[in-house]
């Protein structure tokens, strides 16, 4: 019974994602805006909440905020839900830490899709073993890692992503490769998505993000672990 | 000129320096060279011409009235200095003459007149003052003048295209020849020949210097018109210049409005034009930009609705087999419809991104097979398309945008075409091509015009099909934003239409 935590201000909107949640067995918190999700998320445990499903435009803080201030504390995965689907508004979106958009209108089978791909990421992988590159530490088993002994909190679409390129050093994913990999698109994904990741992913492991060590870009094919 | 160095409308009336000295050089080269055709040279033409005209009746006038002066000068000294020899020899003429008083006189008449061919007659007895000379210039005219009257009688005669003065008297007996005397006639004749070759020449001296005098008059007239013209022309090639620029699209453009005269009217005519132009130019433009804006705000404000519909349409959906057969098709419809009307909301707010030119590439480098493999698995056509697609071609593309111009086309060739539907990719030089054809029976001329328009629909009975009518128009907008055309083969036997994508195997990422 996954618990989902909806923040739409539009009550039809609201109404209809909360029926069709309902049907596919979540628990549903749907409030309007971002103060009441964020006050919800604050609850002990943040309230058994799993996952958020959040509007962009909101009154109030709006979902860009959201967004940050969740991810200030918390690995909760982060689907945006966005009715504009401008370039800048999707960036914007990933930049700020979601694992996810999706644009309005949506049927509710893809939006299940979507919650689902989302919280598998969250789930345990397939290896359980632990790595130690060059002092990131990567525990497979536990899900967590450490950079110099130090912990690298990782929101689970990053841990994903992590742990797949550092299954293969070396290796060069392709973006599209590393879609079906980490979100589980069954349809056509959008390639920011990945370069979204990488980069708070860099943000958070590599000591120069520009210049990365860990994750490294090959110019015209994808993403490669290493060489170190 | 183009956009890039497009001025602002502070320093609109005076050109850029680039086309400052263009026009210089142009202009100078045309002062070398004045062609005829042209205002210029008509102009130059024209009041030369004038000035010739003028010069040359000035001449002819001048001449002709100092020639006559001359000889009348000329003829009435001749006259005298005859009339005198005459009278004053004529007392010592014996009458009846002797061929040997006769020469003799003949020869005296014409020493007093500077050696003059003189004639003297007396009935059948003829003395020349020097034998050889020609009689001819002596007319019968002239004889008979002298027979009928007593006082000199004169003729000018043009002989050798020398001018001469012919003069004849009756010599009087005991008085002299005088003008209305009546002197008792003695029965000699006396005849002059003078040249008048010399009063000739001075008069034609005074031509030939006239002559002289038109050239400068002519280079004085030619430069006068020269600068004529370019006061004249230079605000008329300002306008031209200026007129260009505006058809270019240049609105802001403007000329000066110097002096009073008609040019300046056309130049304050032409800014007022401008002028006009720009305001409604700029009117049409915001009226466009609002209906864009319109159309834009529409359709976001149609997503949220559609986001409830949508949802709850599924819901309904989903549950439709449990309800009643009526109401379970009322479902399906409202969720198809909605459906429908989803997708051409995203295509009209597709359409107005790229009316706003709000949309940028995400250039990614990718393998074609493995891109359009995907678009047709992604939508379940895999098994009704005959792709041909060659292992290895990479090129750098806008991957979804490429998605979107694949879907549409195998889509279109899908809908409206006939089975079997193939797509061909190929590479050559720079250029990557994707051929989608069907077997159908191909467009008709007046489709083919419009397929790209928006709303077109080929067959108005289909009037309502699957498409919104935004799919082909969004394709080629995609292609355009990567550089690329999307081109329709004209109509063959034995095939359908074929729509072939060309796009360049290296995007640039902006926009």
């Amino acid at each position: 019974m996954p618990h989902v935590l909806l923040v739409e201000d539009d009550t039809s909107v609201r109404d209809g994602m909360e029926l069709v949640l309902r049907r596919h067995g979540h628990v549903v918190d749907a409030v309007a805006t971002g103060e009441e999700g964020l006050t919800l998320l604050s609850r002990p445990r943040g309230g058994g909440i799993e996952i958020a499903v959040v509007d962009l435009m909101l009154p109030g803080i709006d979902g860009f905020e959201v967004c940050r201030r969740i991810r200030a504390r918390s690995q909760l995965p982060i689907i945006m839900l966005t009715s504009r689907g401008d370039d800048l508004d999707v960036v914007s979106g990933l930049e700020a830490g979601a694992d996810d958009y999706v644009v309005k209108p949506i049927t509710g089978r893809v939006l299940e899709a979507r919650i689902r791909a989302a919280l598998r990421r969250a789930g345990p992988a397939a290896r359980t073993d632990s790595d130690d590159f060059a002092g990131l530490v990567i525990d497979r088993a536990g899900l967590t890692v450490t950079k110099h002994d130090a912990p690298v909190p990782l929101p689970p679409t990053e841990l994903r992503l992590l742990l797949e390129l550092s299954a293969a050093p070396g290796r060069v994913f392709s973006r599209e490769q590393l879609l079906e990999l980490v979100w589980e698109h069954d349809f056509l994904g959008d390639s920011r998505l990945v370069d979204a990741a990488v980069g708070r992913l860099r943000a958070k492991l590599e000591d120069v993000p520009a210049k990365p060590r860990y994750i490294q870009t090959v110019r015209g094919f994808g993403y490669r672990f290493g060489p170190l | 000129m183009t956009r890039a160095t497009r001025t602002s409308p502070g320093d609109s009336t005076t050109p850029e320096p680039a086309a400052k000295t263009g026009g210089r050089r142009a202009a100078s080269a045309r002062v070398r060279l004045p062609r005829i055709g042209g205002l210029r040279g008509r102009l130059i033409v024209t009041v030369v011409v004038v000035a010739l005209i003028s010069a040359v009746t000035a001449t002819a006038l001048a001449y002709r009235e100092s020639r006559e002066a001359v000889l009348k000068r000329a003829q009435s000294a001749a006259v005298d200095d005859f009339r005198n020899s005459v009278e004053r020899l004529s007392p010592e003429l014996d009458v009846p003459a002797d061929p040997r008083s006769l020469a003799r006189f003949a020869d005296e008449v014409s020493s007093g007149l500077r050696g003059s061919l003189v004639v003297a007659r007396y009935r059948e007895i003829t003395a020349v003052s020097a034998p050889s000379a020609d009689r001819t210039r002596l007319t019968p005219a002239l004889r008979a003048a002298v027979r009928s009257h007593s006082r000199v009688s004169i003729q000018r005669v043009e002989q050798g295209g020398q001018p001469w003065l012919a003069l004849g008297a009756p010599v009087g007996l005991d008085a002299p020849a005088r003008h209305g005397s009546a002197a008792r006639p003695s029965g000699v004749e006396v005849y002059a020949v003078v040249s008048l070759a010399e009063e000739e020449r001075d008069t034609a001296e005074l031509v030939r210097s006239v002559q002289g005098g038109l050239v400068p008059v002519v280079l004085l007239s030619a430069v006068l018109a020269l600068l004529a013209a370019r006061t004249a022309l230079r605000p008329v090639r300002r306008l031209a210049r200026a007129t260009r620029r505006l058809a270019t699209g240049e609105l802001t453009i403007r000329v000066e409005e110097k002096g009073r005269d008609e040019l300046a009217e056309l130049a304050h005519t032409f800014n007022e034009t401008a002028g006009a132009l720009e305001h409604s130019v700029g009117e049409l433009r915001e009226q466009e930009a609002l209906a864009r804006r319109f159309v834009a705000d529409v359709s976001h404000e149609l997503r949220t609705p559609l986001a409830a519909m949508t949802m709850v349409s599924s819901v309904l959906e989903e549950d439709a087999d449990q309800l009643t057969p009526d109401t379970a098709h009322a479902a399906r419809t409202v969720s198809a419809e909605t459906a429908k009307l989803a997708r051409l909301v995203d295509d009209l707010i597709e359409i107005s991104r790229f009316d706003a030119r709000a949309v940028a590439l995400t250039v990614h480098e990718l393998d074609l097979a493995e891109a359009v493999r995907a678009t047709l698995a992604a939508r379940g056509w895999s098994d009704r398309v005959e792709a041909d697609l060659p292992p290895g071609i990479r090129a750098r593309a806008d991957r979804r945008r490429l998605d979107v111009i694949v879907a549409n086309l195998v889509g279109n060739a899908l809908r409206h075409g006939a089975p079997p539907v193939t797509l061909t990719v190929r590479a050559a030089e720079d250029w990557l091509t994707v051929a989608v054809a069907d077997h159908g029976p191909g467009l008709a001329p007046e489709t083919a015009r419009h397929v790209f328009d928006r709303f077109y629909k080929a067959d108005s009975a289909r009037a309502r099909s699957e498409g919104s009518g935004l799919g082909m128009a969004i394709a080629l907008e995609n292609a355009r934003l990567h550089g690329g055309t999307i081109e329709i083969a004209p109509p063959a036997p034995g095939v359908g239409a074929v729509f072939t994508l060309r796009l360049p195997l290296r995007t640039d990422s902006a926009s």
